[in-house]
């Protein structure tokens, strides 16, 4: 691209979207950074992942459960 | 104990003095990415939350301002990635300077759809190196990429702004 080409594309784009120019931040973000700190992290039981594992095996060793499973559901 | 130091042996007072020293500069430098102050306010936050996580991971020599601005880049394209075609970029925000007149409302819409359905990773650079004019350099270390890397994102951005503003039947 020329560099004319690019500053054409520039100028077009900056006049149809200028830069943002209020980048203030308007309030103090600690109180919602304390609320996040204090939600507790997602964990997955074992059991979850045994069930996972345990439905894995048996899919991969038989198959032909899954068209069964998929008409009954 | 330095405050970096403090702060990597996860001191909680540190992480706070650290959080109010640079909120503002990361909420500033993520607002101009994502274009809305509320996302941006999240999105700092969620820069923070993964700071804290990763507090063991910081090398005290290394750079914080760097490190930081990095992690919240990857969190404003994690929120494009995540919101793409959902969200568009906003129309009408405030704080964003009033458009030039001479570009008239239809081909300022097409404009906004073409950069809003852009990949994430390019309409970063395109809106970092284009509209806020930030330089190569600067968006390479945020991105964690080289600046040769920048460029042939910004070329391929180009060209597919180009086309999409093409189909729109505007001419750039």
């Amino acid at each position: 691209m020329k560099a004319n080409e690019e500053k054409e594309l520039k100028k077009l784009l900056k006049d149809s979207l200028p830069p943002f120019e209020d980048t203030t931040l308007r309030r103090d973000l600690w109180p919602a950074m304390l609320h996040r700190l204090e939600v507790p992290p997602v964990r997955v039981p074992w059991w979850d992942w045994a069930l996972l594992a345990a439905a894995t095996a048996i899919f991969f060793f038989f198959p032909g459960m899954i068209p069964a499973l998929l008409y009954h559901l | 104990m330095e405050l970096l130091e403090r702060f990597a042996a996860g001191d909680l007072d540190a992480f706070e003095s650290l959080f109010r020293q640079y909120q503002g500069d990361v909420y500033r430098w993520i607002v101009r990415i994502v274009r809305d102050p509320a996302t941006a306010e999240d999105l700092t936050v969620e820069t923070f939350w993964r700071i804290h996580k990763a507090h063991a991971r910081f090398s005290v020599e290394g750079n914080f301002g760097a490190w930081l601005r990095r992690i919240a880049t990857n969190a404003a394209l994690d929120h494009l990635r995540r919101s793409r075609r959902e969200v568009p970029l906003p129309d009408d925000i405030s704080a964003a300077r009033q458009p030039d007149k001479v570009v008239n409302a239809e081909t300022r819409r097409s404009i906004h759809q073409a950069i809003s359905t852009l990949p994430p990773r390019l309409r970063v650079v395109i809106l970092l190196a284009f509209i806020e004019e930030e330089p190569y350099a600067q968006i390479a270390d945020s991105l964690g990429i080289s600046e040769n890397a920048v460029k042939v994102r910004v070329f391929r951005g180009v060209r597919l702004l180009r086309k999409k503003l093409q189909q729109a039947g505007v001419h750039a």
